[in-house]
């Protein structure tokens, strides 16, 4: 039935060329000089300045913005995508097991405000959810960084889905053993949740991680840039330099990359399984 | 993915046995619906509310001025400019971004060993931020040292990136169609794994040629992961694609094809144009409603579920 032919493999390889190598390049051009780089354009080659470059876009003070380091980047990367990803678990936890498990009157009426929010992403209003953090004093702050993300609901139907295919008979057996509803979701609920939990964490630090339009508007202040903010702000620093900094930029983009894509490799198992063992 | 199935509301999400209590339901619902209402609801009302005013541009207050936000944004060239590009940007970075997914997935389906190697380099790309994407983008289209730019000189084709308004595009496409095939990748060949060998060996049986079996057995079984992706896709270019658009034209919207979205913020944050900014938001929130209605009305309808 599976017969192997050479023709699959080799669009298999072209695909595998096509997202590999600009990758590769990227990183390996990272590695020359700015001026070397002008000269010979990208580079598949290693150019043995990966210690001084990857420094410099760490560790120097005002690299880019005159008051910030990319390890400061990283930190508010890091704190961006773990605050929401857990922000995100908790939330949605509480809220989806208030849907599946309790009879309650204006829970249909719940479900559809909290489900419309899967409708229009923060994209489409940016500017009062602008207005909104100033008025609330929230911009930054890693309050209006994580807090405004989580007003989506896809972290609730993704655990509501979860929770449906739980066996009735648990619930029946927890009630006849006594266990209220704390008791209930502590300790039947979350263990069994683990597995799922994983996954959305990473799918969720990931899109955290990754996030750009809300922390270009909410973060003026340059301690609060994130990694991903950066580039931006390493393109606009290049106008009127003599010679680019393409190692630099190459370097940032690199590491901006590196613990999302690092987690999706790890994990790889648990990812898949969140992205598509239920709804999104 | 079986797990899809169509929401139903609390109906069909009621258990045999539920717990009822006067107030804990809405004690575990309280911190989801205070963000909702505060950092959803808020700030759409507010989309609404403000798309009929003119804002003083010093701040002096503003004046209800009712339609006319509306009218001068749609009785610009401009916008209709950049609407059709939005469309046709979509339209290609869906299409696109679907048949290489699809392509990629069934190979990898085929080959039995090497699947998992060829799984975990296909779909990391999915984890790197449009931004990042963008920026790697824009140097290999850049003129000094971009390979691509000079791969296509040997066609004759001079891409200027970021002065040639055809060549943006196309670089914008490409990048974007890059960062989404793996996401597509991965649900197909989901989808076509959860196929029982059964079924493919029946219709091997009853059909001989390959390609003709995939269109009439194979993706019909695929349909409902196609319409999910075709969603999210859709979703993905119209929004998900700023960070690559903001990176590739530099805040000099000027010359450059840019998307609804890209607008919005540009007249909102750099024109200050806060009326015009809002009216465009609600016109976008129009069309994405719209989209989702008749995405669900009148595709889905003609996915079979199993």
């Amino acid at each position: 039935m599976h017969r192997t032919r050479l023709l699959d493999h080799v669009i298999l390889l072209i695909g595998v060329f096509i997202m590999v190598m600009p990758v590769v390049v990227a990183f390996m051009t990272s590695t020359h000089e700015a001026a070397d780089i002008h000269r010979n354009g990208l580079s598949l080659t290693w150019g043995g300045h990966f210690a001084e470059t990857y420094e410099t876009v760490l560790a120097r003070e005002g690299g880019f913005t005159g008051k910030v380091t990319g390890f400061n980047m990283m930190l508010n990367s890091m704190i961006l995508g773990v605050g929401f990803a857990v922000g995100k678990i908790v939330l949605s936890m509480l809220a989806a097991y208030a849907i599946v498990y309790f009879r309650f009157p204006l829970a249909s009426l719940f479900f559809w405000v909290i489900f419309t929010t899967l409708l229009l992403p923060l994209e489409v209003r940016i500017l009062p959810s602008y207005e909104v953090m100033n008025a609330l004093r929230l911009t930054n702050t890693y309050t209006g960084l994580i807090v405004p993300l989580l007003a989506s609901a896809t972290g609730t139907f993704y655990f509501r889905q979860f929770f449906k295919s739980v066996p009735d008979e648990l619930l029946e057996a927890a009630r006849i053993d006594g266990a209220g509803p704390f008791k209930f979701f502590i300790d039947v609920l979350v263990p069994l949740s683990r597995t799922m939990m994983a996954a959305i964490f990473i799918i969720m630090f990931v899109y955290g991680w990754n996030q750009y339009l809300w922390p270009t508007l909410m973060t003026t202040d340059e301690g609060f840039f994130t990694l991903v903010r950066g580039i931006k702000q390493i393109l606009l620093v290049w106008v009127g330099s003599n010679i680019p900094d393409y190692n630099e930029a190459f370097a940032l983009a690199i590491l901006a990359m590196l613990p999302p894509v690092i987690i999706v490799v790890m994990f790889q198992r648990w990812f898949i399984k969140g992205l598509t063992e239920s709804d999104k | 993915m079986r797990g899809r199935s169509k929401d139903q509301g609390e109906q069909a999400a009621a258990k045999r046995v539920q717990f009822a209590s006067p107030f804990l339901p809405y004690l575990f619902l309280a911190p989801q619906l205070a963000i909702i209402f505060v950092f959803f609801y808020w700030p759409s009302a507010q989309a609404i509310q403000s798309s009929f005013y003119l804002e003083d541009p010093f701040g002096f207050g503003s004046t209800f001025v009712g339609l006319t936000n509306y009218a001068d944004v749609l009785k610009s060239t401009e916008y209709f400019g950049i609407a059709r590009f939005t469309a046709i940007f979509t339209a290609l970075v869906t299409f696109f971004a679907l048949a290489i997914g699809l392509l990629l997935a069934v190979k990898a389906d085929g080959v039995i060993r090497g699947n998992a190697t060829y799984k975990t380099l296909l779909i990391w790309v999915y984890a790197i931020a449009p931004p990042a994407a963008g920026l790697i983008g824009m140097m290999f289209f850049n003129q000094h040292i971009g390979p691509l730019v000079e791969f296509a000189r040997w066609f004759g084709w001079d891409i200027k990136v970021g002065l040639d308004y055809f060549d943006t595009a196309f670089a914008m496409i490409v990048v974007a169609v890059w960062k989404q095939i793996p996401y597509n990748f991965i649900f197909f060949l989901s989808g076509l794994q959860g196929i029982p060998v059964s079924v493919r060996e029946a219709a091997a049986i009853d059909c001989r040629s390959e390609l003709r079996r995939f269109w009439t057995v194979i993706l019909p079984l695929l349909a409902p992961t196609a319409f999910f992706l075709l969603i999210i896709n859709v979703t993905y270019a119209l929004f998900d694609t700023f960070g690559i658009i903001d990176v590739m034209v530099k805040d000099k919207a000027a010359n450059n094809p840019i998307t609804l979205v890209y607008k919005v913020y540009m007249d909102g944050f750099r024109g200050n144009d806060l009326g015009g900014s809002s009216a465009q938001s609600v016109i976008l929130m129009l069309i994405v409603l719209v989209l989702t209605v008749f995405q669900f009305r009148f595709i889905e309808r003609r996915v079979h579920y199993n």
